[in-house]
């Protein structure tokens, strides 16, 4: 499904580099839900923008779906982010003019589907976030946790084989984060593939796989999960 | 897809009005006063006759003081004498349409009409090629016949609005009317006829209404002094004597020929030098050779009809525009790079840069041609007021549907160049970049 190998990206600014990932390599199969952790500045944004084709990088190669889109042009680019891609963003990023149909409406206008398809498949992908009557709603008129699910919804109404999530709990309190993680697992259950950064050690233990970033490479992932069982051990005793 | 653009537009207007409102003027300024100007310098600039202009020359001889030119440098009277216009009507080679004509006015009355007041009409002496070289539309009946111009008699084409008037707008062909001591008959009644500029004689102002009576030139020679004169300007390099102008070498005619080609404008120069040539024998015409022959345009540039301060106040208008423009692309940047988040945003699910920049585009369309809108009304007053400060510009200070069609084009022109810099800069921004920043 996705297959990094040896991407390597270097932020220039002036005469400072900035190497954000060095030698990534990671494979990702179909229907696998993948929580990605690390420290803040370890690549995992930057992986993720690269996952998703938002950002272009300097060495490696990169396979998506059995496509080589190393050198792919814009338009490409963007159809296959249109087609395969959905993304959700850790502050939700929706339109502000836009209500909440018209906001899922965005990449199925792209997508070039006639109107009558589009609502279709905006009620159906509301229906699944359970904000089927909040069509008409603005987002501020909404929660940040019902605003995540239109984020959700907009995602998965073009049905893309891939998610990409950025701390799609960051900005929730508890409940709402496990609420949007039910829902995160609801449709990862149906067959799309999740790939999700996140900070929250908790949240990554729910994916089906962890993998753990730092200085911009994949470091040992069972190294990872006995640091998180040490930490967890500690915080027993302590209490 | 445009159609969704442009919702997008209008939702973006609404979203910040203000900033999308001062576009809007600021467009329909640069819009307004260049189109102020613009429609005034287009119908002074225009062809007044295209399919003819370039076979149509007004001629010019040089019969000026033996002292000095009557423009400098060495420029020829715009009129000719009573006496050499007469001549050249006779002269003129067989085959060559020709016409002498000036203007005068007189008192006209329909005999036996109590209902219908005498008034004074302004009015015109041609000889009869006028109608057919100048392409005077006709309503009613005809211009008269070469018979009638040769013997002078009393026949008369009457204007549409002048037929309106006396004889309610039916066809007055036949009828008579009193002018001075003679009966004349109505002949024709022309269309509405109105060349702008009226090239055909400037004398007495290049946006003047056209004539509201022809009568025959002949005719006309005979009643010299009892009927109204000449209107229109009367120039001389020495004192008339005292039979008057007509027997001077005072100049106030206009003398046009239809030359068809290079060859015909040649031979017809060489006329005119060999009749000035025989008139230096007779003791006139002291200033060397300087005969002209001006198409219509060369003409209109010879009277300066579109003066200088014209084309600068037009430039002047355009360069307003420009400023406009700059600062609408200012705003522009303003206004979408401060939504670049939501670019991301888009981006991020699908939309190529050429998707944004497109849907930049309607947006800056559209606020082109509201901007034009605005503009067009501001144009409207703007004329509105060049017509009340300047009496001479009444008639070319009008927008048509031409110039309506040229204002809303430019708008969006002006709009869509104002916009390309900022549409192109934010189809450029980095997905990433400006999702981070959100």
């Amino acid at each position: 499904m996705l297959q990094m190998k040896g991407i390597s990206k270097v932020y220039r600014a002036d005469v400072v580099q900035t190497s954000a990932l060095r030698d990534f390599n990671l494979t990702v199969d179909e229907g696998e839900f993948v929580a990605v952790t690390g420290p803040s500045g370890s690549g995992k944004t930057t992986f993720l923008n690269i996952a998703g084709l938002l950002e272009a990088f300097d060495a490696g190669s990169y396979l998506l779906d059995g496509q080589d889109v190393s050198r792919l042009g814009d338009d490409a680019r963007s159809r296959i982010r249109n087609e395969k891609i959905g993304f959700i963003f850790q502050g939700f990023n929706l339109i502000a003019d836009l209500n909440v149909f018209d906001n899922v409406d965005v990449p199925l206008r792209y997508r070039g589907f006639r109107a009558a398809e589009r609502a279709q498949r905006i009620q159906r992908a509301l229906e699944l976030v359970g904000l089927a009557s909040r069509g008409k709603h603005l987002p501020s008129q909404l929660s940040g946790g019902q605003q995540q699910r239109v984020a959700i919804a907009r995602a998965l109404a073009g049905e893309p084989r891939f998610l990409l999530a950025d701390e799609p709990t960051g900005n929730l309190d508890s409940v709402m984060a496990r609420q949007v993680m039910e829902l995160l697992e609801e449709i990862n259950g149906r067959g799309t593939t999740i790939i999700m950064v996140t900070h929250d050690p908790e949240l990554a233990r729910r994916a089906r796989r962890n993998v753990h970033m730092l200085d911009g490479q994949v470091t040992d992932f069972t190294e990872f999960e006995a640091a998180i069982r040490v930490r967890e051990t500690r915080a027993a005793a302590g209490a | 897809m445009f159609a969704y653009h442009l919702r997008l537009a209008l939702l973006s207007l609404r979203r910040t009005p203000v900033v999308s409102l001062l576009m809007i003027v600021a467009v329909g300024l640069g819009i307004g006063v260049c189109m102020t100007m613009l429609s005034v310098y287009a119908l002074m600039a225009g062809d007044p006759i295209p399919e003819k202009s370039d076979v149509l020359y007004a001629v010019q001889l040089d019969n000026w003081s033996p002292d000095r030119p009557f423009g400098e440098p060495n420029e020829p009277p715009r009129s000719l004498t009573w006496r050499d216009s007469l001549a050249l009507l006779e002269r003129t080679p067989a085959g060559i349409p020709r016409t002498v004509t000036v203007g005068t006015g007189f008192v006209v009355e329909v005999p036996g009409a109590q209902d219908v007041r005498p008034e004074i009409v302004t009015a015109r002496a041609a000889s009869v090629d006028f109608f057919s070289m100048f392409q005077v539309p006709f309503i009613h009946g005809s211009a008269w016949s070469a018979s009638h111009d040769a013997d002078g008699a009393p026949v008369i084409v009457l204007s549409r609005a002048l037929n309106e008037r006396l004889f309610g707008g039916e066809d007055s062909v036949g009828r008579e009317l009193r002018i001075g001591n003679d009966l004349l008959r109505v002949v024709g009644v022309i269309d509405h006829w109105q060349p702008t500029p009226r090239f055909y004689d400037l004398s007495v102002g290049a946006f003047a209404d056209t004539d509201e009576a022809f009568v025959p030139i002949a005719l006309f020679d005979r009643h010299q002094q009892d009927w109204g004169g000449v209107s229109g300007s009367i120039n001389c390099w020495q004192a008339p004597p005292a039979e008057g102008v007509f027997h001077s070498e005072c100049v106030f005619a206009q003398f046009w020929v239809e030359l068809p080609d290079e060859t015909a404008v040649a031979d017809y120069r060489a006329f005119l030098d060999a009749y000035v040539n025989e008139q230096k024998k007779l003791g006139r015409f002291a200033r060397p050779l300087n005969n002209r022959l001006s198409d219509v345009n060369t003409w209109l540039d010879v009277n300066e009809v579109v003066q200088d301060d014209n084309s600068v106040l037009l430039g002047l208008s355009f360069m307003f525009l420009a400023v406009c423009l700059l600062n609408t692309v200012g705003l522009l940047l303003a206004k979408f790079l401060g939504r670049a988040g939501d670019v991301g945003v888009r981006r991020a699910l699908g939309a190529s840069r050429t998707r944004v920049f497109g849907q930049h585009l309607v947006e800056v369309g559209l606020l082109g041609a509201l901007g034009g809108l605005l503009g067009l009304a501001l144009a409207w007053a703007g004329l509105l007021g060049v017509r009340r400060l300047y009496v001479d510009y009444e008639r070319v200070a009008h927008l048509n549907a031409e110039l309506v069609a040229i204002a809303v084009g430019l708008a969006i022109a002006a709009g869509l160049a104002a916009g390309l810099y900022p549409a192109w800069r934010i189809c450029r921004i980095q997905p990433a970049t400006s999702l981070k920043t959100q």
